[in-house]
C-alpha cells in the first residue's frame, strides 16, 4: 500500500513534464498582463484568484480592449465551464471525502492535473487515497503557475516575440491526449471538437471553448448509440 | 472596478471546479452519462489545440506553410509513437524553432 505522501509525490512527478509548457505559458500570461497596461498587482491577482491561464489572458485582453466587465466575466465562465466536466469525472474518486476537503481540493483542479490524475487513478483502481494524487498534481501546478506568472510580470517585455512561446500552449494540450490517439473512437471525437472549434472560433465571448466540446460530446453520444 | 471583476471571475471559476465535486451527487449521473464523460479529454483539448495551431494572433487562418503546422504535425507523429508528454512538446517546439531560426 502506498503512503499518502508517496501518492502525492507521484502526482507531482506526473505533472513535471508539463512544466515545459506551463512555465512558458505562465511567463507569457504575466508578461501580456503588464504589456496590456495593468497594474502588476492586478495581473498577479488573476493568477491567485482566477488561477486559469487561458481565462486570465482572455480576461485581461477583453478588459484592456474596452469590453465591459460583464463580457469579461462571462467569457471566463464560458472558458472555465470545462471544469464542470472534469469535476464530474473526478467526483467518483473524491466522493468519500468530507465536504470541507472537497471544497479545498476543488481549487486545485486544472487541465494537466485532471488529465494525469484521471489516467493514473483509472490504471490503479484500488488506490486508497486517490485524492492525494489529485492534490500532488494540483499543488505542484499551482506553485509553478504562481512563480512563472510572477517571473513574467518582472521580465515583462524582455522576452523576444520571435521565440513564439505561445505555440507551447497547443503543444501541451496535444501532449495530454497522445495516449488516446490509438483509439479510433477518441480520435473521431477529437476531430469533431477540433473542426467545430475552427468553425465556431468567432462566436461571441470566446464561447467556442465550450460549444466545441458540447458538439463533440453530442457526437460521442450518437456514436455510442449507433455502436449498440 | 477591475478588482471586483477579478473577484467575480475567481468565484465563477472556483464554482466551475467545485460544483460537480462538492454539490452534486454522482448517483445522479447514469451509466450513459459516465460513458460519454470518458470522452471529455478528447472533446475539450482539441478545441484549444486547433485554434492555437491554425489561427494567428488576430484570429485569422495561418498559411498552410506556417511553421506552427509543421511543428504540430511532428509533435503529433512523435506523440503517437512515443506516447510521451515531454517528447511531444520538445519535438514540436524544437522543430518549430528549427524552421523559424534555421531555415
Amino acid at each position: 500500500m502506498l503512503s499518502k505522501s508517496k501518492i502525492f509525490f507521484k502526482g507531482t512527478v506526473a505533472v513535471l513534464p508539463h512544466m515545459l509548457s506551463v512555465i512558458p505559458f505562465g511567463i507569457i500570461t504575466g508578461a501580456i498582463g503588464v504589456e496590456l497596461g495593468f497594474d502588476p498587482i492586478l495581473v498577479y491577482a488573476t493568477s491567485l484568484i482566477i488561477f486559469g491561464g487561458a481565462s486570465q489572458i482572455i480576461f485581461m485582453q477583453l478588459l484592456s480592449g474596452g469590453a465591459s466587465s460583464l463580457v469579461a466575466i462571462t467569457s471566463v465562465g464560458v472558458i472555465n465551464s470545462r471544469h464542470l466536466l472534469y469535476g464530474a469525472v473526478l467526483s467518483e474518486y473524491l466522493e468519500k471525502l468530507s465536504f470541507i476537503k472537497k471544497l479545498f481540493i476543488s481549487y486545485f483542479i486544472v487541465d494537466q492535473g485532471f488529465a494525469e490524475s484521471n489516467k493514473y487513478i483509472k490504471q490503479n483502481k484500488n488506490l486508497s487515497n486517490p485524492h492525494y494524487y489529485v492534490l500532488g498534481t494540483g499543488v505542484t501546478l499551482w506553485f509553478c503557475w504562481q512563480l512563472s506568472t510572477i517571473s513574467g510580470i518582472i521580465l515583462g517585455s524582455f522576452i523576444p516575440e520571435e521565440l513564439g512561446l505561445k505555440f507551447a500552449i497547443p503543444l501541451t494540450f496535444l501532449a495530454i491526449i497522445v495516449n488516446d490517439l490509438r483509439k479510433l473512437d477518441h480520435v473521431f471525437v477529437m476531430l469533431v471538437s477540433g473542426f467545430a472549434s475552427l468553425m465556431l472560433f468567432d462566436a461571441p465571448f470566446k464561447s467556442y471553448i465550450i460549444l466545441s466540446p458540447i458538439v463533440a460530446l453530442i457526437a460521442a453520444f450518437i456514436m455510442l448509440r449507433l455502436k449498440k | 472596478m477591475t478588482w471586483l471583476s477579478i473577484i467575480i471571475s475567481g468565484i465563477v471559476t472556483y464554482f466551475s471546479r467545485m460544483a460537480m465535486v462538492a454539490l452534486i451527487d454522482r448517483e445522479m449521473l447514469g451509466t450513459k452519462v459516465k460513458e460519454v464523460l470518458n470522452y471529455v479529454p478528447a472533446a475539450v483539448f482539441p478545441a484549444i489545440i486547433f485554434p492555437g495551431v491554425f489561427f494567428n494572433d488576430f484570429g485569422l487562418f495561418v498559411e498552410i506553410t506556417d511553421p506552427k503546422i509543421y511543428g504540430a504535425i511532428i509533435a503529433l507523429i512523435v506523440g503517437f509513437f512515443s506516447r510521451s508528454v515531454i517528447a511531444t512538446i520538445l519535438s514540436g517546439l524544437s522543430s518549430y524553432w528549427f524552421i523559424v531560426f534555421v531555415i
